[in-house]
């Protein structure tokens, strides 16, 4: 078993919240370390600290990582490279899309953030871009509320971090 | 690294955010909009997650108790928050202006610690100042939106939140007992600077909305060094409810 097999295997470990996207294409899992032949390391950085689905994606990756016949796994819980936004795959954005999730809008990160992009948010049902947030808080910590101004949907977007 | 500087902070902004946690968890079920219950009940969960890590830090770097030993079983004189968060709900506006003033200061704070000398909290830091400006965006467009360009009845139950919740506001800005140690090494550059910006910043918003800033308000002090106001005992007995009948219970 090598790293990028183990790492290919993660992607069937998919976020509770959000079922149509796996782990690694959410960018969450931040480095996988073959210890030993039977002892894998995977680091994961939490999308939003408080986040209560990140005990059962930490139990999800373990099980998944000894489904392939390793037999100690620690998956271990660092900020060392904070998760963002940005850190979400192509895959993964059509993976949000799919569920109906507008993707976050990417942003250059060597500026601050301005939280006004969020008025940017194409719909995720037509692409128009006549859209407005709503509210900045939505059913999860990671989604913002919007409306679309052309196809009169309210939607939710994955928010830029 | 003096470790009894390091805990000192790191239990004040913990205890900050854990009990004003619980303070917005009350709208839940009571928002006055449906987007706004979502809007408070989210950001203290958020908030309940860095008072997590936070004690988390402690537990692993100093060996303190657990994360859930220190938000349930502490007693009141060993919380460090200070008494602006204690404060119970009132109207909406109340709890909007005191939303506003202190993620402001939480805001600035989180941006002064990413550059902290103490890495685990620099690291902390830079992720959860991510997650606060969603905080601060959301308060600031309120506080503009009520104050500013809504009716008068609307600016005016601002400016009495305003009025009554700054004197409690500047004392988020009370010294600990290690604050000289604390820039010396290079831990957090210390309350008096946080609080010049944070004045900067919120004077800004303030004239936006129209909002008039109390002349010679006193600085509500004490928190940091472990005196409360009487609706602490209460808060307190509430949130520790359900572990302190069942401890080994998950929820």
């Amino acid at each position: 078993m090598t790293v990028p097999q183990i790492i290919e295997h993660l992607h069937s470990v998919k976020d509770p919240e959000i079922p149509t996207i796996s782990v690694v294409d959410m960018g969450i899992v931040s480095k996988v370390e073959m210890q030993s032949l039977d002892r894998v390391v995977v680091t994961i950085t939490p999308t939003f600290v408080g986040c209560p689905a990140l005990e059962v994606m930490k139990r999800n990756i373990e099980h998944a990582v000894m489904g392939i016949g390793i037999k100690y796994v620690d998956v271990i819980v660092s900020y060392d490279i904070p998760w963002s936004s940005n850190r979400i795959t192509e895959q993964g954005r059509a993976a949000l899309l799919k569920h109906g999730l507008a993707p976050p809008v990417r942003y250059d990160d060597t500026v601050e953030l301005q939280l006004d992009v969020l008025n940017e948010t194409p719909c995720p049902f037509c692409g128009s871009m006549k859209t407005i947030l709503k509210s900045p808080f939505g059913p999860a910590l990671c989604r913002s509320l919007h409306y679309c101004n052309n196809c009169l949907q309210a939607f939710e977007s994955f928010k830029p971090v | 690294m003096n470790s009894d500087a390091i805990k000192d902070l790191l239990l004040r902004v913990a205890d900050d955010e854990l009990i004003i946690a619980h303070r917005h968890s009350e709208w839940t079920g009571l928002g006055p909009l449906l987007e706004e219950d979502i809007a408070f009940s989210s950001i203290a969960q958020d908030k309940l997650g860095h008072a997590q890590a936070l004690y988390s830090i402690l537990h692993e770097k100093f060996s303190l108790a657990t994360p859930d030993e220190m938000a349930f079983m502490r007693s009141e004189v060993d919380l460090r928050c200070c008494h602006l968060v204690e404060l119970p709900n009132q109207d909406y506006a109340f709890s909007l202006m005191r939303h506003f003033l202190y993620d402001a200061a939480e805001y600035l704070r989180y941006s002064m610690l990413t550059k902290s000398t103490f890495e685990p909290l620099a690291q902390l830091a830079r992720k959860v100042h991510g997650e606060i400006k969603y905080h601060l965006y959301h308060a600031t467009t309120w506080v503009v939106q009520l104050g500013g360009n809504g009716t008068t009845e609307s600016h005016d139950k601002m400016q009495r939140a305003l009025d009554e919740v700054w004197p409690f506001a500047l004392g988020m800005f009370e010294h600990g007992p290690y604050e000289e140690q604390l820039k010396t090494e290079g831990i957090f550059n210390g309350e008096d600077e946080l609080k010049i910006t944070w004045l900067n910043y919120v004077k800004d918003i303030l004239n936006r909305a129209a909002l008039i800033i109390p002349a010679d308000a006193k600085h509500v002090l004490g928190g940091r060094h472990g005196y409360h106001t009487e609706y602490m005992a209460p808060l307190l007995l509430e949130m520790t409810e359900v572990y302190r009948t069942d401890p080994a219970a998950e929820w």
